[in-house]
């Protein structure tokens, strides 16, 4: 190459802009569904949209496509009845394994550090930044949408090409909320460390589902907190009428030797069930043609049906359905009125489109007649995650549930079936409604988080729970906290009571985890700076201070917790620290080193302990897919 | 733990999603790079990555790490690329006189070719393999890389260079003068 070229080639690089950030992500996620899609037939494709080979799916595709009068619709329907049949003996297969059960599970709610909300704003201001996140979130959708428009408008002003383009088999839809991976902070730096709890286990379902499908979850699915959070530990109960007390640990980390895992574990107080205060629940379902899927609405109905049996004769429950417009299927109904109550659930069907937002208004004020005092009221929406219809303005659809939080209905969110699944759409609107997001793959998962885990499902007892721990520099030298990159907080947000937080039901275990760095560790990352000035060092010994806010459910003022962490000899890896090395392997690594899912599999088996429910074994299964997944 | 481009690739032909993840990801801001320099705009390069994302799957099974990754998928580019060019050829005829709205849209994409920088606008004018040759050049690609994706012999993309480089200098005078 020549000297000209040269010239040439920086004024290219200058000229050449950056790719936009959504559409690369629909393509590749795009590419990714093809991918998926090609697996088992492959055939040789030109990358255009000119000659489509017509083959059996994509000519049952065009005649649905081109027929939409009377026997199209007999058509389709006969189609999806023979899948359904297919389909259903595994579902048949997934059942449950073992009734009645202890906790982990849901709950959620947090806010990127964005806009700063003005203390004053009280309630109207949480939700705000919460807002933010979702805008972005639609804003990616949207010009994917127009995209896909245009590329249909080519097609369809067709003489030149009237096949219909290959290139566009329905895009995988499914986006999921995560963030970067937390980096290593430097104590002397950055000493404090500010998260919301979340009691969600979404993640880890879907990682499942996407484990025991033969394929490697997408890392943005992954949320180690969520993960870690799937499992019981075994915490100490908090003492009589406190709402909860942490249990903290020191343990070597397992993927570094010259770290520690500073282990954070709070278990909120149990609820006798005999005075448990009255429910009142709304399912708010889904009922969009969507939902049609084995995994989705027949499971649903099951999971439902279960949970009934947990409920008690003075507890209400009605039911709204949304699809294409949104109506009441059952009048509020006590639950002892179980036949009523099964009928209305036998005869829900899928078809139409999804009018979330009127449903959501519906389901709200269903639970504004249904409530009294001293009950506990919940929508609990049952969805795929495809808000499509009626979300003209979801920050509107955002202020909406924001509002309805105030006046003290929670939001429960059940996330049913893959394939359009918005997991960031679910988590938000769980986050706005005081409320928790689960995702349902199995008739299993259905039993862990509606009937073992009902109480702290459904019977709140602590708001807007938030962790800060402050390191002391002259014991740690960097510390690093993993996961709940999505709950981050800012540093002076922890004592402004306007600003939300998860929350935490009755018997809920919550646990996070810090890798920390002692001071003089040959694991140190940074070095020290040649020009700063050396930081005050206090002679305390302790190895860190731990800060906890929570608001009784309700209340306004929140009530501080106040520990120090004292240094202590680190124990061995517990299973927590094999999950969530599980968990970073499945989203990038970058931190563990050698290790490898044959150590995860290693330490997971020797700490697997009890296991009452299977859970952990569950677990290992999972780690030895991936493990063979990886290598492929 | 770096795993290199071909492997990945391999790994991807035999039915590995997770490979197919990493090497989406890690090669898509190149092949963008690539496929706006082969069209000259950003939004002809979004929908080409498109194409190219689209069919890339079916395409990797022929993958056989005879000649490097990066090789073999500039080559699905350069191709695609092409593909899409005829397509807007036919379509362009098809559409000559076709109503308000079809000129108004196009008359708002001449605009916005207006506002591209003189070298972007310059390349689109270059004959199409000129253009393919320098992007690919310009890529970093040796002559004899990309000799091999375009499928010619070294020598031809040498005086291609050349004429490329002639050509771009008139257009340069022009707009100049």
């Amino acid at each position: 190459m020549t000297d000209d070229l040269d010239d040439l080639k920086s004024l290219m690089n200058r000229a050449t802009p950056r790719p936009d950030a959504a559409r690369k992500r629909e393509n590749i996620a795009l590419a990714q569904k093809n991918f998926a899609d090609l697996q088992g037939s492959r055939d040789g494709m030109r990358p255009t949209s000119d000659r489509p080979k017509t083959g059996f799916i994509s000519g049952v595709r065009t005649m649905l496509n081109a027929l939409t009068s009377r026997a199209g619709l007999t058509a389709s329907t006969a189609i999806v009845a023979v899948g359904f049949i297919a389909l259903l003996p595994q579902t048949q297969d997934l059942m449950p394994r073992s009734p009645s059960a202890p906790p982990p599970s849901v709950v959620l709610k947090q806010q990127p550090p964005t806009t700063s909300p003005a203390p004053a704003l009280a309630q109207g201001a949480a939700p705000a930044p919460q807002m933010e996140l979702q805008a972005q979130d639609y804003a990616v959708t949207a010009p994917a949408a127009a995209t896909r428009m245009r590329v249909q408008g080519d097609a369809a002003s067709g003489m030149v090409m009237p096949e219909p383009p290959i290139l566009l088999p329905e895009a995988n839809t499914e986006s999921f909320a995560n963030a970067e991976a937390n980096p290593v902070k430097i104590t002397a730096e950055d000493p404090v460390s500010t998260f919301s709890i979340d009691v969600d286990t979404a993640s880890y379902a879907v990682i499942r589902n996407a484990l025991t499908s033969g394929q490697m979850p997408p890392a943005d699915a992954v949320r180690i907190e969520e993960m870690i959070n799937y499992f019981p530990y075994d915490y100490a109960a908090p003492a009589d009428g406190a709402a909860f007390r942490p249990t903290v640990t020191l343990n070597q980390t397992p993927w570094n030797p010259d770290t520690q895992l500073l282990q954070i574990g709070i278990e909120g107080a149990a609820l006798e069930v005999e005075n448990r205060p009255p429910l009142n629940l709304v399912f708010l379902i889904d009922t969009s043609g969507s939902m049609q899927n084995a995994d989705k609405l027949p499971l649903l109905k099951q999971s439902f049906r279960l949970m009934l049996g947990q409920l008690r004769p003075e507890d209400q429950i009605a039911i709204v359905t949304y699809a294409g417009s949104a109506g009441q299927v059952l009048a509020p109904t006590p639950a002892s009125d179980r036949s009523t109550i099964l009928n209305a659930l036998e005869n829900l069907e899928a078809g139409g489109s999804t009018a979330g937002q009127a449903g959501l208004q519906q389901a709200y004020a269903t639970a504004a007649k249904m409530a009294k005092d001293g009950e506990v009221s919940r929508v609990i929406l049952a969805t795929d995650g495809d808000f499509n219809v009626g979300l003209s303005n979801p920050e509107a659809l955002k202020d909406y549930i924001a509002d309805q939080r105030d006046t003290g209905t929670y939001l429960s969110v059940l996330g049913f079936g893959r394939g359009n699944l918005d997991d960031a759409t679910m988590q938000a609107l769980a986050q706005n409604g005081n409320g928790t997001a689960a995702y349902i793959d199995t008739l299993s998962e259905a039993q862990k988080v509606l009937v073992d885990q009902l109480s702290g499902a459904l019977f709140p007892i602590a708001d807007d729970v938030k962790i800060q721990v402050e390191f002391n520099p002259a014991t740690v030298a960097e510390y690093r906290l993993i996961g709940y990159e999505t709950r981050a907080l800012r540093r002076e947000d922890f004592n402004n009571d306007a600003v939300d937080a998860g929350d935490i039901g009755a018997g809920h275990q919550v646990t996070a985890l810090y890798e920390v760095t002692p001071v003089g560790s040959p694991a140190i990352l940074n070095d020290d700076l040649r020009y700063a000035t050396e930081p005050a060092r206090t002679e305390s010994d302790e190895l860190a201070f731990l800060r906890l806010r929570y608001k009784a459910p309700g209340a306004s003022d929140s009530t501080l917790i106040e520990t120090p962490i004292v240094q202590t000899n680190a124990t061995d890896p517990t299973f927590a620290a094999a999950i969530a090395g599980f968990g970073q392997l499945l989203r990038d690594g970058s931190y563990t080193g050698d290790w490898s899912y044959a150590d995860a599999i290693a330490l997971a088996t020797r700490t697997k302990g009890d296991d009452p429910f299977g859970y952990r074994t569950e677990a290992i299964q999972l780690m030895r897919l991936a493990q063979s997944l990886s290598v492929q | 733990m770096q795993t290199d481009d071909n492997t990945l690739a391999l790994a991807a032909a035999g039915g590995d999603a997770g490979a197919f993840a990493t090497l989406i990801e890690r090669q898509y801001d190149r092949l963008f790079r690539l496929c706006f320099r082969l069209t000259g705009s950003q939004a002809e390069a979004e929908d080409l990555c498109q194409d190219i994302c689209a069919a890339l799957p079916a395409k990797l099974g022929g993958f056989r790490a005879e000649a490097s990754f990066t090789t073999w998928v500039y080559r699905i580019c350069v191709n695609a690329a092409h593909d899409r060019r005829r397509r807007a050829a036919t379509h362009a005829r098809a559409a000559e006189g076709w109503g308000d709205w079809e000129l108004n849209r196009r008359a708002a994409d001449e605009q916005s070719e207006e506002a591209l920088d003189w070298l972007t606008t310059a390349m689109r004018h270059l004959p199409a393999d000129l253009r393919d040759t320098l992007a690919l050049v310009l890529d970093d690609m040796t002559h004899a890389q990309t000799a091999e994706i375009l499928g010619v012999s070294e020598g031809t993309i040498s005086w291609r260079i050349s004429q490329a480089k002639k050509n771009l200098a008139s257009l340069h005078k022009e707009d100049t003068v």
